[in-house]
């Protein structure tokens, strides 16, 4: 563990609170690119990060110490993400229709040619934040954790608290929706 | 359609470009504000959850003093009645040994 984050955290349990003011400093940019991944409005952002330090804050007296405290705030980060995926799971219908022009036309080109290099990236990140947003929270938790930040099972399964055959379970129950969302994008004549 | 192969690409491009990292102006602040309030919170927090610890206590002692006052009640009222025979014993006992001795 780094020793200036052991020092400030042995400060924070000897009641001095505004040690963690630069544990806070320290960790936030990583946790604001966590809590993007998950929420898209930058309001909630702001309430998951403040919710993680919070949270980290009252249970510090948990942390013995063992791991790196960025590993200890990373777990408790993945956990309120997932929290907030599961209270915001409503709304979750197929529904399309904000898919823009550049959107079809990234899967319009995929269509004809699936070898072509797509040009569009952007277009690309937009459809996958949408197909994510439709999928229940554990699928669209592991998809994200497993396929775009390229984490492995092992470490999935210490950052959610899930056994090792659960996340491949569920990475594959997963991907399986995913694949159904995406069918039902192009029946409905996106593409 | 090949949809996993889909699949394949838009995980490609959504892993091309990580989420920003920046964040608002004096957000820690605003953080440190936040714990400061809920130390303040917490202190009614730890009155009130040691109100409901000593809730079963107080009620178990309140049912121990209910249970002791009505048996005690019970054996005073029997002692009361053995008083009573006792004196009536005590003061008749000279006339019932005269009674004997004639």
């Amino acid at each position: 563990m780094d020793i200036n984050d052991a020092e400030q955290i042995a400060a924070v349990r000897g009641g001095d609170a505004a040690s963690f003011e630069p544990l806070v400093k320290k960790y936030q940019p990583r946790i604001f690119a966590t809590a993007r991944r998950y929420a898209r409005r930058e309001s909630e952002v702001e309430d998951i990060v403040q919710e993680v330090f919070i949270k980290a804050y009252q249970k510090l007296a948990s942390y013995r110490g063992e791991a790196p405290f960025e590993h200890w705030l990373m777990r408790l980060a993945v956990r309120t993400c997932y929290d907030f995926l599961r209270a915001h799971q409503r709304n979750r219908e197929i529904n399309f229709s904000d898919v823009t022009t550049e959107e079809t036309n990234w899967l319009e080109q995929f269509v004809a040619d699936p070898s072509s290099r797509n040009e569009s990236a952007a277009a690309a990140r937009e459809i996958v934040a949408k197909v994510l947003a439709k999928l229940t929270p554990p699928a669209r938790l592991i998809l994200t954790l497993l396929e775009i930040e390229d984490r492995s099972v092992k470490e999935i399964s210490r950052l959610t608290g899930w056994s090792v055959p659960l996340v491949k379970v569920r990475a594959f129950r997963a991907r399986a929706e995913m694949r159904k969302v995406l069918e039902k994008m192009i029946r409905k004549g996106y593409v | 359609m090949n949809t996993l192969e889909l699949q394949k690409k838009l995980f490609a491009a959504a892993r091309s470009t990580p989420p920003r990292n920046d964040v608002p102006y004096a957000f820690e602040k605003r953080i440190m504000a936040r714990i400061a309030k809920e130390a303040l919170v917490d202190v009614w927090t730890l009155w009130g959850r040691l109100l409901w610890r000593a809730a079963a206590p107080c009620v178990a002692l309140m049912l121990a003093l209910t249970v002791w006052a009505m048996v005690s009640s019970q054996s005073a009222s029997r002692n009361t009645d053995n008083l009573a025979v006792a004196l009536e014993d005590q003061v008749m006992a000279p006339l019932a040994r005269l009674e004997e001795s004639w």
